[in-house]
């Protein structure tokens, strides 16, 4: 049966323009906004954000110390090389464990996994700072413990870490493994139920070790879905704004800003003197970045409907 | 065979307590956050918050609750009025969008819904300016005052939760079989009785998953709240929260108190309506 969409625009029309309105024409306008400095047309607002040095501000270093300040930029590239990977093994190898061990309570664990989701992110900064915190906190009292801040030759690491730039940064990233990791695990536990359990029992029968028949037998089956997690951890590491604001503010001295964040200056500095042109191209650039994740994953979500 | 037998079994055993222990430390700092929040700061500094907590007290929650400092009373009642209107609004534009997407077929309809998909994955920061300078241009214009007021942000938060709930409904209503639709058009019932009468009752589990989802990221969210609220009686809770961490020096006691006052009505949601919430994230894609 089919129906003529001409005679129930009411379905598109009130949506639509509400879309058009809150969210298409701001798009638009950023974008236009980008190249507009003191009603000049040019693309000067670029190479200004691009080429700035002020640790505060910058996007990317022009000397790429050992430590940050890196550039906001390069933070988020950091950001994703460390935490894309780690979440995507650690959810694999702990979804495979909770499936064919026999874990007690398995479900109760992956809710609990799950908690870090469910939390405004702002709280969750401040309990990442709170994790890092020299008087209270549990990784500075751990390293302690095991003396690893004289072991390594890095005395920072039992205390506050968010207080020093070498490990701001860094704390951060761990933090956001602490957080995200629960809704990994969630989509690839959910995964792991469509493979069917003869492909591995066989594997057993061949006597593959447990490694092998992760690796050999399981992750090849669970690639789509690998790839939608790859893909969804990359946007949310780039648009990460809460965590980063509530715990350090960017700091210290620029050594854990990232690229949301320094958009938010620019917006907060134009709220006052005007001129929002620097902060439209942060944001461009911010969205220019997530294109490329983000393209993938809309082309894969329109094959499958 | 008895010794391979033992050894799984060794092995099963070491597993479970692997992963139950990971997963305690995996909440530990939840735990840390509450003892924080209701121990006496000096005493949590001294001996740690890893300990039967035999002086609880309240009085952090009574402060940050009452203290005309933080209030945080008054940023729960408007995260309240924000989160219910940015809810109901974009489920209800949703819903019918996305029967829209699901039952007609026209030219555009591809490219439509790629727009769609395409708004549920761009950032927040790439649409604030423009509204912000829209919000003022009508308060110029016409008087109404959009920044710096509750209904203003729930039509942000609405427009913006639109997107991911036409993908999640879309999603959902195409698991509804075809043949109850096309026996109902037999009858000669018109697509907008088909949506009230039918789908929208069948799909009510779905809508409460999304509502829930929804209300969850309006009720966390900072970025708007950042931008559009500036005068501190129209602050929401998350923005609220933010006042009692100093510049410097942070009072963890407060904080805690704060943070776990922030947090509860989420994870209150989450622990009622588990399945709900599991299922709407594993089939939803990824917005925010």
């Amino acid at each position: 049966m089919k129906s003529d969409v001409r005679k129930n625009l009411i379905f598109f029309i009130p949506t639509f323009s509400f879309l058009a309105l809150f969210v298409i024409y701001p798009i638009i306008y950023t974008f236009i906004l980008s190249f507009e400095s003191e009603n000049v047309y040019t693309s000067n607002n670029y190479y200004k954000v691009l080429s700035e040095s002020n640790p505060l501000l910058m996007l990317i270093a022009k000397n790429i110390g050992p430590s940050p300040p890196w550039g906001a930029l390069l933070h988020n590239i950091v950001w994703v090389l460390i935490h894309a990977p780690v979440t995507i093994i650690l959810s694999l190898v702990i979804a495979y464990i909770i499936k064919y061990y026999n874990i007690k309570g398995s479900s109760l664990i992956k809710a609990l996994l799950f908690l870090g989701m469910v939390i405004p992110p702002v709280i969750a900064g401040f309990i990442i700072r709170f994790m890092f915190d020299e008087n209270i906190g549990i990784i500075p009292k751990i390293m302690k413990l095991l003396s690893l801040d004289i072991i390594l030759g890095i005395p920072e690491l039992s205390k506050t870490w968010m207080n020093y730039p070498s490990l701001a940064l860094f704390s951060l990233i761990l933090g956001s493994i602490w957080l995200w990791l629960g809704f990994s695990i969630t989509i690839i536990s959910a995964g792991m139920e469509a493979i069917p359990k003869s492909h591995i029992e066989i594997a057993k029968v061949f006597g593959a070790s447990p490694f092998k028949i992760l690796f050999k037998v399981i992750v090849p089956e669970l690639k789509p879905v690998i790839l939608t997690v790859f893909i969804l951890t990359i946007l949310w590491d780039l648009k990460l704004f809460d965590i980063v604001y509530a715990s350090t503010g960017g700091g210290p001295g620029g050594s854990s800003t990232v690229l949301a964040l320094i958009m938010y200056q620019y917006f907060i500095h134009a709220s006052r003197y005007g001129g929002y042109g620097m902060s439209a191209t942060v944001a461009v650039i911010l969205t220019l970045i997530t294109l490329f994740p983000a393209l993938i994953y809309i082309y894969r979500s329109l094959k499958r409907s | 065979m008895k010794i391979a037998i033992q050894r799984i079994k060794w092995t099963n055993i070491f597993l479970n307590i692997l992963i139950w222990g990971f997963a305690v430390l995996w909440i530990s700092p939840f735990i840390g956050i509450f003892m924080t929040s209701v121990l006496p700061y000096r005493e949590v500094i001294l001996y740690g918050w890893l300990r039967i907590p035999f002086d609880i007290s309240l009085s952090n929650y009574i402060t940050v609750l009452t203290d005309p400092l933080y209030d945080l009373a008054k940023g729960y009642k408007n995260s309240l009025i924000v989160a219910s209107i940015g809810t109901i609004i974009p489920m209800f534009l949703a819903a019918l969008t996305a029967y829209g997407f699901t039952y007609f077929n026209f030219t555009l309809k591809t490219l439509l819904f790629g727009l769609i998909l395409f708004m549920l994955t761009v950032p927040q920061q790439l649409v604030v300016i423009p509204l912000f300078k829209l919000y003022i241009d009508i308060e110029k214009t016409f008087g109404i005052q959009l920044i710096d007021s509750l209904i203003g942000i729930s039509l942000l938060h609405s427009a913006w939760g639109i997107s991911w709930l036409i993908f999640f409904f879309k999603n959902y209503f195409s698991l509804i079989p075809k043949s109850i639709t096309d026996a109902a058009k037999v009858d000669g019932a018109s697509d907008l009785t088909i949506f009230f009468r039918i789908i929208l009752p069948i799909a009510i589990p779905g809508v409460i998953a999304g509502s829930l989802i929804q209300f969850t990221w309006v009720w966390n969210d900072l970025f708007y709240a950042l931008i559009f609220l500036i005068s501190p009686d129209k602050y929401v809770i998350t923005r609220e929260v933010l006042n009692i961490k100093g510049q410097y020096h942070v009072d963890w006691g407060l904080l805690s108190a704060g943070s776990i006052i922030a947090m509860t009505l989420p994870l209150v949601i989450y622990i009622l309506f588990n399945k709900y919430f599991i299922k709407g994230v594993v089939g939803w894609g990824v917005k925010a």
